[in-house]
């Protein structure tokens, strides 16, 4: 029973505010949905199936959230697997319309990370009650540090270049430039990532993901329901989900989630790498792109370095990759995924202006939550408008 | 007492040891280091757990590790708001591969962060952080 062309999104929104002092978490998630809503030509009433998670949130946060909104849905998703979680949620919404489960789902998030000055990337050392928290947290793991990690070993493997990373960075911000609600939109050089500050060796501060509030939602509901909406459709070809951890002190470190989310993606959405017109991939830090690259097939393990330098990732280049300028200078309420799905549906849309990709009809959007260091989830989901 | 005066002046975390854990940590109290091999399929683990996650079975071995082993990867932490951590910025934190083969997550201690580098080869050293707790670091070896 293939999900392929079942469902679509037909409703996005990002939510434009980068600082939000004077609103709650659940306050952005509610003018996300109504964004979403009005751009799918839906109402509040239409809604059956709802997907939330966040940082704020308690461990029953999405009954709290249905209070919230009133809502007593027929289909709820309150998996937080991290960052990755709303790639996730968008495919479970989709499985779930497919079996019938519900009709039209929403998947929202919100955040007030920068204005509650949340020290998301090197905050460590907080209490975690699993049992692998228990051998990790005495020695001070920071998120910053648990990429920083596999940079490290990507270098002594392959002999990847902090200037190589330091592209992607550069990359980023040029689409933010061209991004009006972006948080930062000042271009910025390799030499100005090398010269930012090591927070943790080898990752410069540039390296990092910014710290912003913002939220977003996503509308998905049947493909034959998503015909007579107001946007053309945006179908979703192939989802995949996974996780990598410790492997009971037995992991490779440099093959990561991606690598199996991707395969099962690509297997169910039956296309291949160069039907790929662009790539929303999460970009906590400039290594996650090179190693998630490398994991999802788009280039050998050990040629991410090259891959991503040469203009290759800008969207006028052979892989457009985080056109609306990514965690790394757009925005990072402290969970990214939503706005992969986001700008990738914007994209296939043709709505994204001075930053459209020409002809963009497949996209792939991959989410990475926790750390690839130690764990992390990975989502992937691949769309097109045809 | 003396023994709680120490633990509140120890401010980084500590671990939440169960009995699942104890005999790890107890072990390295007397500065041993033990890693776990199942009796069934002969599969090495850590950390500790009660069951092999490769076969489920509860018949475990305890067996006494080297304690020495090499770095596999690492890092140097510049940057940590934590209370405790950010009074001994910068530190190095590292995924150590013990001569067993299981990987852990440790600090290096006894060498300038500049010194440290992949494959070095590093030993144990037993941090008798509290009354109660041990934490296992590695040093280069010597
Ligand atoms: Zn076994």
């Amino acid at each position: 029973m293939s999900l392929s062309r079942k469902t679509a999104v037909v409703g996005v929104y990002e939510h434009p505010t980068r600082f939000a002092p004077d609103k709650s978490m659940y306050q952005i998630m509610a003018e996300s949905i109504r964004g979403a809503l009005d751009d799918a030509g839906l109402t509040i009433k239409d809604v059956d199936g709802i997907c939330a998670a966040g940082m704020g949130m308690s461990a029953m946060g999405i009954v709290g959230f249905c209070d919230y909104m009133n809502l007593t849905p027929n289909f709820m998703d309150s998996t937080n697997i991290g960052g990755a979680s709303f790639v996730a949620h968008t495919a479970h919404a989709a499985a779930a319309i497919h079996a019938g489960l519900c009709n039209v789902a929403v998947v929202a998030y919100g955040s007030t990370a920068a204005s509650a000055r949340v020290a998301i990337g090197t905050g460590g050392g907080g209490a975690g009650g699993d049992p692998c928290d228990q051998y990790e947290l005495p020695y001070g793991p920071t998120t910053v540090g648990a990429y920083a990690m596999i940079a490290q070993r990507h270098m002594h493997e392959y002999g990847t270049r902090p200037e190589q990373l330091a592209e992607i960075a550069v990359t980023m911000r040029y689409h933010a430039s061209l991004n009006p609600v972006a948080k930062y939109r000042e271009p910025i050089t390799v030499d100005d990532v090398l010269a930012s500050r090591i927070i943790s060796s080898p990752l410069h501060l540039l390296d990092c993901c910014i710290i912003s509030d913002g939220g977003g939602a996503v509308v998905v509901t049947s493909a034959e329901r998503a015909r007579d909406l107001k946007k053309k459709p945006v179908y979703i070809l192939g989802v995949g989900e996974t996780v990598r951890h410790a492997a009971r002190g037995q992991r490779d470190f440099l093959e990561i989630a991606a690598a199996q989310s991707g395969r099962l993606a690509f297997e169910r959405a039956g296309v291949t790498h160069k039907d790929i017109d662009m790539a929303m991939i999460y970009d906590s830090f400039t290594i996650t792109v090179l190693t998630t690259l490398e994991n999802l097939g788009f280039c050998q393990r050990g040629e991410g370095g090259d891959f991503v330098t040469g203009g290759r990732l800008r969207y006028d280049g052979e892989l457009p990759l985080n056109t609306d300028g990514g965690g790394l200078s757009s925005n990072h309420p402290g969970m990214r995924g939503i706005f992969l799905v986001i700008e990738a549906v914007k994209q296939l849309r043709g709505e994204c202006g001075p930053r459209q990709v020409k002809d963009c009809k497949i996209a792939l959007a991959h989410g990475t939550g926790g750390a690839l260091g130690t764990r992390h989830s990975g989502a992937t989901l691949i769309m097109t408008n045809q | 007492m003396p023994q709680e005066k120490e633990a509140r002046t120890y401010r980084k975390p500590l671990p939440h040891i169960d009995e699942e854990m104890r005999p790890w940590w107890e072990a390295l109290q007397r500065h041993e280091l033990y890693v776990q091999k199942c009796r069934d399929c002969g599969d090495l683990r850590f950390h500790p757990r009660a069951l092999c996650p490769s076969c489920l079975s509860p018949r475990t071995e305890w067996l006494r590790a080297k304690g020495t082993g090499k770095i596999y990867t690492f890092t140097t932490t510049y940057q940590n708001q934590a209370s405790g951590f950010r009074d001994s910025l910068p530190y190095t934190l590292a995924w150590v591969e013990l001569d067993e083969g299981l990987k852990l997550l440790t600090n290096i201690v006894d060498c300038s962060p500049e010194q440290v580098r992949i494959n070095m080869p590093v030993e144990a050293v037993f941090d008798d952080v509290t009354p109660e707790v041990t934490l296992l670091k590695f040093r280069p070896a010597r």
